[in-house]
């Protein structure tokens, strides 16, 4: 038994098995606390909602390992999906071909990695703050929506949508294995890959990266262009599920993918932070949300109980570091 | 002596200068923008910002960042309403002593986790303003407060003129308050060895740390003065508005915060002035003023706000002097 905890603990990490155990203390908590926990429906209902938060929180994920923030993750995505929903329109809104879609989602891609683009090029050559950036970037995509939609909502697709936001392959639901899929690219791109290895050097130490022969510009410039991508990605997933696109639709989403990040053991300093446990931490987060929501909690204790998760989780992390430097000093 | 200005301050002399040309076009673009009934008008609508201006300036010397103090300022508000209630009614005096001291509170809040658990400042504040927000928003149920004391919701006219056409160019109490702001945050940070103090915590912490200067009592002052500017920025916010509404000024602090980085003040701390601040204030004000005057949609005010505050930054941050594209060490 011992040997094959230590065994999974050389494989995942401490970091990973922590958080295990802590999703089967909050499941069986909730199991306890409200019989329709443990249902299908309530199962059904959270593999559908993860996955638009899932890739929101990856795209969050190589800015801050690389010492900075995308804080326009949110409205990234909410341009991209006007982008899919201006496109389908144009063609007939319900009527639409599918070749609309097809050209629409294109050019939802182009246009997140293009705002991501921008972002990384301003950070990269300007040398200017990550926050101030995508801070900036932010006000002036949300003008841009709130300007090209009058604050409304867009809505009326064409039927063959429905699937891709609410269907099953194989039982699996559909967003679920889209965001498996990108949880696997960033995955094996953070850890197995040239571009991966920079970012976490950039994170840890910019310039002495930089004197060690990385394009460092470059790296920041395609860490920031695959940030909008997946927020793209994101922004389509979202038209398919609400069937309606709607600047500042998920905006609550924001702190719970920096929340996600940092409870996936993420540092804030940038320089450390992997795919395998913020994905655990997801689903934690999700688990909680859901839990919370079939207790019958208010939608705004929620949010004061995120932040208060969030704070109580970096005090957590706080005294385990200070815990492993006393045990390391008494070894010595 | 000008050219001891421009020399001291390079950032400052090119925004005043942006402001005079801006302020010059728009006046032979709009009859109505060079109206004394026009710019006391602006001045008015700007005294709130520019009291939370300064005091996020004082946390930004000091190299941190507060995206609470909106929601904090909201907080004050409304606890403010029942404790003049429980003193049977207050006075000005009372007021800013209550508002001061509750905004005062909060900030300890964040400069206590800071502080004491090490974490670093953004992910602070953006959980306390979660939980500020969501709590808030729990225990008021979103109520709107309207039954507030005669002394708060009196206009107090400070100076007042008619002009030819027969309409009042007037400033308020608002705009005093905001001068006594100002006047204190620049009698702090220029005037006192608190306040060199904190331009050396925030340049280098640990350099600071090692001259003796107790790093404690640096972010207690930092984030205790930006609490006490946003209890008294909400005190005079309920003057103008005349009712307390809880969500009314959630998103507020994104827009000081650029101006205030559009300002000069740095990210990573140090560097900051109280005129740049209200150069970054007013320019921003300036602009949203020439938009509605020139018939722009308010749609797009925000977009182009957004845009400007991106050029902006890649503008004073580009320098045409050569040095290291990257700031050393990363933008820590």
């Amino acid at each position: 038994m011992s040997q094959l905890v230590a065994k999974l603990r050389r494989i995942w990490g401490d970091d990973v098995l922590g958080l295990l155990a802590f999703l089967l203390v909050v499941i069986i908590g909730f199991s306890w606390a409200t019989p329709r926990f443990l249902s299908a429906a309530n199962f059904n209902s959270m593999a559908f909602q993860l996955p638009v938060l899932g890739i929101l929180t990856l795209a969050m994920l190589a800015p801050i390992i690389s010492g900075g923030l995308n804080l326009a993750i949110i409205f990234t995505a909410n341009i991209s999906g006007l982008t899919l929903a201006a496109i389908l329109n144009h063609y007939g809104g319900v009527d639409a071909p599918f070749s609309a879609f097809v050209l629409g989602v294109g050019a939802a891609l182009a246009v997140g990695a293009f705002f991501g683009f921008v972002m990384g090029v301003v950070i990269a050559y300007v040398g200017a703050h990550p926050i101030l950036v995508s801070l900036a970037m932010m006000i002036f995509l949300r003008g841009l929506g709130e300007f090209l939609t009058r604050g409304g909502d867009i809505s009326g697709f064409p039927d063959y949508l429905q699937p891709i936001g609410h269907g099953f392959v194989m039982g699996v639901p559909v967003p679920l294995l889209v965001f498996g899929a990108v949880a696997l690219g960033m995955h094996v791109l953070l850890s197995h890959t040239r571009h991966g290895f920079s970012v976490y050097m950039i994170g840890s130490n910019i310039e002495a990266t930089r004197y060690s022969g990385v394009h460092t510009q470059r790296t920041l410039t395609l860490i920031y262009t695959i940030s909008g991508l997946l927020c793209a990605i994101a922004g389509i997933l979202m038209l398919t599920r609400f069937n309606s696109v709607r600047v500042g639709h998920g905006e609550a989403l924001l702190l719970v993918t920096v929340l996600a990040c940092f409870l996936g053991g993420v540092d804030p300093f940038g320089g450390f932070g992997r795919v395998v446990p913020v994905v655990l931490a997801l689903v934690i987060l999700q688990v909680l949300s859901s839990g919370l929501n079939l207790l019958g909690a208010n939608q705004h204790l929620s949010t004061a109980v995120w932040g208060l998760f969030l704070i109580a989780v970096m005090i957590m992390r706080f005294a385990i570091g200070r815990l492993r430097a006393q045990l390391a000093r008494r070894r010595n | 002596m000008v050219k001891a200005f421009l020399r001291n301050y390079p950032t400052e002399a090119r925004l005043l200068a942006v402001l005079v040309v801006g302020c010059i076009g728009l006046s032979l673009a709009s009859d109505s923008f060079l109206t004394l009934v026009n710019l006391t008008s602006l001045l008015n609508n700007s005294a709130v910002n520019l009291i939370w201006a300064v005091g996020l300036l004082v946390v930004l010397i000091a190299g941190g960042i507060d995206i609470s103090f909106a929601v904090a300022a909201s907080v004050v508000q409304y606890v403010a309403v029942y404790v003049f209630q429980a003193l049977g009614g207050g006075n000005w005096a009372l007021g800013f002593v209550v508002a001061g001291g509750l905004g005062i509170g909060l900030g300890f809040i964040n400069a206590a986790l800071i502080h004491y658990f090490r974490i670093i400042t953004i992910v602070v504040t953006i959980a306390t303003f979660n939980a500020f927000f969501g709590l808030l928003m729990f225990f008021s149920k979103g109520r709107f407060l309207y039954n507030l004391p005669d002394w708060w919701v009196d206009r107090i006219i400070i100076f007042e003129h008619e002009t030819a056409n027969g309409t009042w160019a007037e400033l308020t109490l608002p705009v005093a308050v905001m001068a006594a702001c100002l006047l204190a945050t620049w009698a702090l940070i220029n005037r006192t060895t608190l306040g060199r103090q904190l331009f050396a915590f925030g340049d280098n912490p640990e350099g600071a740390r090692r001259l003796g200067i107790n790093i404690a009592l640096m972010q207690f002052l930092a984030f205790g003065w930006m609490g006490m500017m946003a209890g008294i920025g909400g005190l005079m916010q309920v003057n103008i508005v005349q009712e307390v509404v809880p969500n009314a000024l959630i998103g507020r602090e994104l827009d000081v915060l650029a101006a205030v980085v559009l300002g000069g003040a740095r990210l990573g701390g140090g560097r900051g002035s109280v005129l740049g601040c209200v150069l970054g204030v007013m320019i921003v004000a300036v602009t949203q003023n020439g938009l509605n005057l020139l018939g722009v949609s308010p749609f797009a005010f925000k977009m182009v706000v957004g845009a400007i505050i991106l050029i902006a930054i890649s503008a004073s941050n580009l320098s045409f002097v050569r040095r290291p594209r990257l700031p050393v060490g990363g933008w820590k």
